[in-house]
């Protein structure tokens, strides 16, 4: 049983623009340091653990998409979903961390672009279709697959600018658009099961433990800010 | 024990059991970033690429190559369900403990202790 290396290698996006792209993450995630300290108390701390160890194993569960490809989950809407989009993109870039600098998936001198896609643009992209679908009360179940499908498309996507900007080899970048964002399309419906039953067997236990549940976005003010300050600014 | 410590042990446990476990069921295809980064080449049965122009030739050697748990498997191992069991256990133990210390030290960046060394 040979497991695939997953995310994206080194000397696939060129030199500068990975550089690029890792400054970017890194600001993203340091902003996502400042602000995750308000959310994280006692309780929070070995939770956040338990949510990138969870996305480390579920990371490792490929499933079949399309003849002869696989995928996997992200983690971008999980992680917002349970800790919320501060702690939740800090979460996925301690999975991406370990994996690129310990299990060598992911290239070290990609990881900033790895971040970028899955970490900063997946949950940020995640929790806003979070906040807005549960505003208008779509149930937990729901809300947790449309939010993956998006949160892996966009991700995906964001692997498509970066090969525009510094890939190369064989196929254009409509075709490179096209393969990407097909299996991606059946990898997020995959992912949003997965999440859909991971968080609502949390909410059945636990409510109090599921961030997005926690704070229902009833006052529409600090619902504003918080979208207003969602790290994906690119 | 408190409700969370039963919660974070259980959520340990199915993490632990999913990657140590369920992993040896994993699909083995390519995933979809791969598949597409393969897309203008052929390839022989071993999955080697024997010609063509795609975005899998520009890969290059990463700088943990050499790393005992590369791989997803535990170096001399191979890759049968033992050393992926393993490593995940191993990924999954080191990803809670980092993660709990970034968590750590994110939640009090300033309060440090005082030191007098040097």
């Amino acid at each position: 049983m040979d497991i695939q290396a997953m995310h994206i290698p080194n000397g696939f996006i060129d030199g500068s623009v990975s550089a690029a792209f890792a400054a970017i993450a890194f600001a993203a995630i340091t902003f996502c340091a400042l602000r995750a300290r308000r959310d994280l108390d006692e309780r929070l701390v070995p939770m956040a653990g338990l949510v990138a160890a969870f996305i480390f194993a579920v990371q490792m569960l490929n499933f079949w998409v399309l003849p002869g490809v696989s995928g996997h989950l992200l983690g971008g809407a999980l992680a917002a979903l349970l800790v919320g989009p501060w702690v939740g993109a800090l979460c996925v870039t301690v999975v991406l961390a370990v994996q690129a600098l310990v299990i060598a998936d992911g290239g070290v001198t990609a990881l900033g672009l790895n971040v970028f896609n899955m970490a900063v643009l997946g949950t940020a992209v995640g929790y806003l279709v979070i906040t807005a679908l549960l505003r208008v009360r779509v149930p937990l179940f729901a809300t947790a697959v449309i939010a993956s499908v998006v949160s892996v498309l966009v991700a995906a996507l964001g692997f498509v600018l970066e090969y525009a900007l510094g890939g190369g080899g064989g196929v254009s970048v409509g075709a490179m658009f096209a393969a990407m964002s097909g299996s991606h399309l059946l990898i997020g419906l995959g992912e949003g099961l997965i999440t859909a039953m991971t968080v609502t067997a949390v909410a059945r236990t636990r409510p109090d433990l599921v961030y997005a549940l926690r704070r229902r976005p009833v006052e529409s003010s600090s619902d504003g800010h918080v979208a207003e300050g969602a790290p994906h600014v690119a | 024990m408190s409700r969370n410590r039963i919660f974070l042990l259980t959520g340990l446990l199915v993490a632990l059991l999913l990657a140590g476990v369920v992993s040896s069921f994993a699909s083995s295809s390519p995933d979809g970033l791969s598949a597409a980064a393969r897309k203008g080449c052929t390839f022989d049965a071993r999955g080697d690429i024997t010609g063509g122009d795609c975005l899998a030739r520009r890969e290059t050697k990463n700088q943990t190559d050499d790393s005992p748990l590369a791989g997803y498997g535990i170096r001399g191992l191979g890759d049968g369900p033992l050393s992926t069991g393993l490593a995940g256990v191993i990924g999954v133990l080191l990803t809670f403990g980092v993660g709990y210390g970034v968590f750590r030290l994110v939640r009090r960046p300033t309060r440090s202790e005082p030191t007098n060394v040097g």
